[in-house]
């Protein structure tokens, strides 16, 4: 008894005089009696009825006016943010060194759950701007701030985008689904607690496909999709990070903005798999427009489970869950560290701890967090301020029409085109690079031709992700212009450079530029005749035998050109003039 | 006297009078001024009350549109006493707790809106049971008196509502019901307090205590201020994702003839009941015997799950819902050099003790190795309870009970012993459970004290109880004032 109050007043986060401790126990003796009589209540079958399901709403913005209200009732406030004291400072744990050596005698457990913040305009359960970066609490209103008395109403375009990952990743949509309140406490969270789902989630099973070391297939499974609404954000003042800082700003605009939690299973077993899921993960939810994929952001977020178990052992081993991971390089280091440090203590003949631990991208370690003894009891229970979300068949199936296709398989496509494995995987994952690739094949039947000029010029003057300004219809005439040997392959790739430089169209800078080749024989003619005519001293040195001075007659001709004359047209026209001349 | 009696007049007799320009909502505001001044120090009813020079302008403002014949709705100039747990601009919100002691709401709760609309004022906020846990009004900073007696408690958590209305100080009010806490109050009172089905009145600017359970509800005089007060706050609210669509109560319909109605009466009730009570009860089912109605006791097995599962419950969402008192947003905090410590101490010091228990309690029900025994089988039983109450309404218009098994407890009575003052809201806290409408209304007096009769319908048919209530209330044709001019200062 004595420790259970304890632990109760830890999670309600009250502490009590001894009087009332007394009473508290009486009470829970009371409430012993109540489970036992309500334990014979028989059971019951109440109809769940379609029309009750959660109101949804539009996804406009609606800023709310007056923030200055709300914030007029913080207790303390710097800047439009709300000032709290630091965290509690705990040790940080003594590192111990590292066996580097492989070890071949375990096997590596990994899941992931993957955060991703929904591309709505407005939050999850209120009508607050989702914009990043706007002055700390402007885009909050009653509701994400947790005030007294405010409710959560649902967007509905969260939801349709949820459904859209669920499908893309071959989940079973969930007619019913359920929010529940995860509780905790900390200062980010407005509530105390955060509004998200569970057992009855709106998407469940489903799997990624993804390209494993070999370049094999291999469908990761997934135990469900869940719709939740993010946290507050909190600067640590003072300190560079949570520790040891002197206070922390909150700032709530990120609360309620809508996230998906993409749960895995323990279906990756090295850090490269569980790097190309994230990879493939990221393709499918930017390429669908469900995320915008910024992990510096933190749009899009990550956590590993990592454990080691004998080879052959069917139980899974302690498992120790790994946080910030914010690229695709940390998600690779943290595991592969993760691994080798639990190597090292399995190895020692010791045990893993339960441990949640933060990975440091400086460091390029982890450190513990917490361990399970003071790992959080979140109390779930479902949100009595929402309904059930019940989806209907329709909507299912409307969108699933909607699916575009899936990354592997336009892999696929694009090297049946004839691409090499490296450039279809490229495209693969830049959707939009993929798509303009496919506008321009539309109109340029040659795959190999564009993705030349593509790959080793167009790319080499975007930065990554960047937008193409040269539209399909201009690199498509472009191309044909090279083939009708209009323009030399070396005045094209100056074309394409003057293009991006002068922020113009390809055709624009060929025809301003006036660029295409004389390919008509009979002005070339008329120059190449100019030209002998001009140097017979020349013409005679090379009919006495001197025919090394051939070059200096395509000089002469490119000259007078402009440079624009068929190389070879005029090398062909010179023999004939010069041999011609030599024969008369 | 005359403006004593202008305080003391229902809502029909009100706007009779106001129709024919023979008062004025001056006259009428002055009245319940002069009722405050002389008895709140000792009732205790109000928190905060509207400052006199605005209540006057707002009250010349209405005589102006009375006078055009322009008046808004019938309510137009009547003045509104609001539970200090719902939000209305112009006031902070206090819950009763030092927690909230400083707390300037932002946002207005729905039906004040709708209340303004109509043209009424809130007058003032009443006191309550701290963030409406209690059924005294004795968690409480200041302590509310039952003005029938003022060595008893007025009820609660509403008791500072029901007051305000019981003297004169406001011609009507405002509550919150969660597991009686507007009903009870109104059966200490003398008054009429009624329950709405879940989602019939938005919640959108109340401070949650049980979501789940929580409504707003009237607490007036009469039947019939009771259902046009309810007209102006229900309805759907886009803010309140478990509000729903309702029908409007037809006024002209309360008069309808309830012979051949059809009521039940559960049968164990008895055993809980004060005799004197009883006797009550039974003068009251004769009364609506002789008003034609068809009165049949019925077996309730689901009463022995009804308090365990309310409280399981109930604490349970409290716990949760009172989590978001940490001292960064808003209301006190107490400083410290620490998080954690900030949290605890702001929330340690902050809370009353009772509030305090039922947190620990209802995380106690939540936590992992307890959620299945506690919650999950809680969450069992009411739905029992609500498949019961289903099958009952497919042969019955209504339930009758007492309101409360005894009339207002003596002060400090139920201090010491909270089991005897949870088997107290036996009565109630079936209809919070099932969602369900429920009225009380006064049916007699014991010892100087009212005796409250429940009555309970299928959900969203307010109009059926209500249709019942108001004729029982003619039949029953008394006054149920409080001996005021009694009362010592």
């Amino acid at each position: 008894m004595e420790k259970q109050i304890e632990s109760l007043m830890k999670i309600s986060g009250i502490e009590i005089t001894d009087t009332e401790r007394e009473i508290l126990e009486e009470e829970l003796q009371v409430f012993l009696q109540y489970a036992q009589i309500i334990d014979k209540a028989p059971d019951y079958q109440r109809k769940e009825i379609l029309d009750d399901s959660q109101l949804m709403v539009e996804d406009n913005v609606t800023p709310w006016p007056n923030v200055d209200k709300i914030l007029k009732n913080a207790p303390a406030l710097k800047e439009n943010s709300y000032l709290v004291p630091p965290q509690q400072s705990r040790s940080k744990e003594e590192l111990k060194p590292c066996d580097e050596s492989s070890d071949n005698d375990w096997e590596v457990v990994i899941g992931l759950e993957v955060h991703a913040q929904l591309c709505t305009s407005s939050k999850l359960f209120c009508r607050c701007s989702t914009k990043f970066g706007n002055t700390a609490n402007v885009n909050t209103c009653p509701v994400c701030t947790g005030q007294p008395g405010a409710l959560p109403v649902l967007n509905k375009e969260a939801v349709r985008l949820a459904m859209l990952a669920g499908l893309a990743m071959n989940c079973e949509i969930n007619t019913k689904s359920v929010f529940v309140r995860k509780n905790y406490f900390y200062p980010d969270s407005p509530k105390s607690y955060q509004i998200s789902q569970f057992e009855q989630s709106l998407c469940s099973g489903g799997f990624l496909t993804i390209e494993d070391e070999l370049g094999n297939n291999r469908d990761i499974h997934l135990n469900r999709i869940q719709l939740e609404e993010d946290a507050g954000k909190m600067i640590h003042v003072g300190a560079a990070g949570i520790w040891g800082a002197q206070a922390s700003a909150v700032d709530f605009n990120r609360t309620s903005i809508p996230l998906i939690e993409i749960v895995s299973e323990p279906d990756m077993s090295t850090a490269y798999e569980a790097k190309e899921y994230m990879i493939m993960l990221r393709t499918i939810l930017v390429s669908m427009g469900i995320c915008d994929g910024n992990m510096e952001q933190g749009s899009l977020r990550c956590d590993a489970n990592v454990s080691l178990r004998k080879k052959g052992d069917l139980e899974l081993g302690v498992r120790a869950e790994v946080k910030n991971l914010n690229s695709f390089k940390a998600i690779e280091r943290a595991i592969e560290y993760e691994i080798k440090r639990q190597a090292h203590i399995l190895k020692n003949g010791e045990h893993v701890e339960q441990q949640t631990r933060l990975w440091d991208d400086n460091k390029q370690k982890t450190f513990m967090m917490r361990t399970k003894e003071d790992s959080h009891d979140y109390r779930y229970f479902s949100d009595p301020d929402l309904q059930p979300l019940c989806i209907t068949k329709e909507w299912i199936n409307s969108l699933r029409k909607e699916l575009p296709q899936m990354p592997l398989e336009r892999k696929r496509q694009f090297i049946k085109f004839g691409l090499s494995q490296k450039e279809a995987t490229y495209l693969m994952h830049n959707c939009n690079y993929a798509d303009y690739f496919v506008s321009v094949f539309d109109l340029y039947s040659s795959a190999k031709t564009i993705s030349n000029w593509f790959f080793s010029e167009i790319l080499s003057y975007v930065n990554s992700q960047a937008f193409i300004h040269i539209t399909a219809q201009d690199f498509s005439c472009f191309l044909q212009t090279i083939d009708r040997g209009e323009i030399s392959g070396k005045i094209g790739k100056q074309v394409i450079k003057d293009a991006f430089h002068d922020n113009k169209g390809l055709m624009q800078i060929i025809e301003e530029k006036q660029l295409r080749q004389i390919n008509d024989e009979k002005i070339i003619t008329s120059i190449v005749e100019r030209v002998l005519s001009e140097n017979e001293k020349q013409v005679t040195l090379f009919r006495g035998g001197k025919t090394t001075i051939f070059g200096y007659f395509v000089g002469q001709t490119m000259k007078i050109s402009k440079g624009k004359a068929n190389p070879s047209i005029v090398n062909k026209i010179l023999r004939e003039k010069l041999r011609c001349v030599d024969t008369s | 006297m005359v403006s004593r009696g202008l305080a003391q007049l229902n809502l029909k007799q009100l706007t009779t009078l106001l129709k024919k320009r023979e008062i004025s909502c001056e006259e009428i505001l002055l009245a319940h001024l002069d009722v405050i001044e002389k008895y709140d120090s000792c009732l205790g009813a109000f928190l905060q009350c509207g400052g006199r020079k605005d209540l006057v302008a707002l009250a010349q403002e209405s005589d102006k549109r009375w006078g055009n014949g322009e008046n808004i709705s019938l309510l137009d100039g009547i003045f509104v006493a609001v539970k200090d747990n719902i939000h209305v601009d112009g006031f902070l919100t206090t819950c009763a707790s030092r927690i909230l002691n400083n707390y300037r709401p932002p946002y207005e709760a729905t039906c004040i809106e709708k209340l303004r609309q109509s043209g009424a004022v809130v007058l003032g906020k009443t006191n309550l049971d701290e963030f409406a846990m209690g059924s005294t009004t004795e968690n409480s900073a200041t302590v509310t008196s039952n003005p029938w007696n003022v060595d008893h408690v007025a009820g609660g958590s509403s008791g500072g509502s029901a007051v305000a209305v019981c003297s004169g100080m406001s011609s009507l009010a405002l509550g919150s019901d969660t597991g009686g806490s507007i009903r009870q109050p109104a059966s200490f009172c003398g008054l009429v307090g009624l329950k709405p089905s879940y989602g019939r009145v938005s919640r959108y600017g109340l401070v949650a205590h049980a979501s789940s359970l929580d409504q707003i509800g009237p607490i007036t005089k009469d039947v019939y201020s009771a259902a046009q007060l309810l007209n102006v706050i229900s309805g759907f609210d886009n803010k309140d994702s478990t509000s729903v669509c309702s029908d409007r109560i037809i006024l002209d319909e309360l008069q309808r003839d309830i012979s051949g109605k059809k009521v039940a009466v559960l049968g164990k009730i008895s055993s809980v009941v004060d005799p004197q009570v009883a006797l009550c009860f039974d003068r009251a089912q004769k009364t609506l015997k002789e008003l034609g109605v068809i009165i049949e006791e019925i077996e309730f097995p689901a009463f022995d799950y009804v308090v365990a599962a309310y409280y399981l419950i109930s604490t349970a969402e409290a716990s949760s819902n009172l989590a978001r008192y940490d001292g960064v947003k808003y209301g006190v905090r107490q400083e410290c050099k620490n998080y954690q410590q900030m949290l605890t101490a702001t929330r340690s010091q902050a809370f009353g003790k009772e509030v305090k228990k039922r947190i620990l309690l209802g995380n106690f029900v939540l936590s992992s190795g307890y959620y299945d025994a506690y919650y999950q089988k809680a969450q069992k039983a009411r739905g029992y309870i609500c498949d019961l109450l289903k099958d009952i309404f497919n042969k019955y218009d209504a339930i009758i009970t007492p309101t409360t098994p005894t009339t207002a407890f003596k002060k400090g009575e139920n201090e010491q012993d909270f089991m005897k003052t949870y088997t107290a809201d036996i009565t109630t806290v079936v209809a919070s459970l099932a969602g369900i409408p429920a009225i009380s209304l006064p049916c007699g007096l014991v010892d100087g004290l009212p005796v409250g009769l429940q009555i309970m319908g299928k959900m969203l048919e307010e109009q059926q109880i209500l249709n019942i209530a108001y004729q029982f209330e003619k039949a029953v044709a008394r006054d149920f004032s409080p001996p005021l001019g009694k009362m010592t200062r």
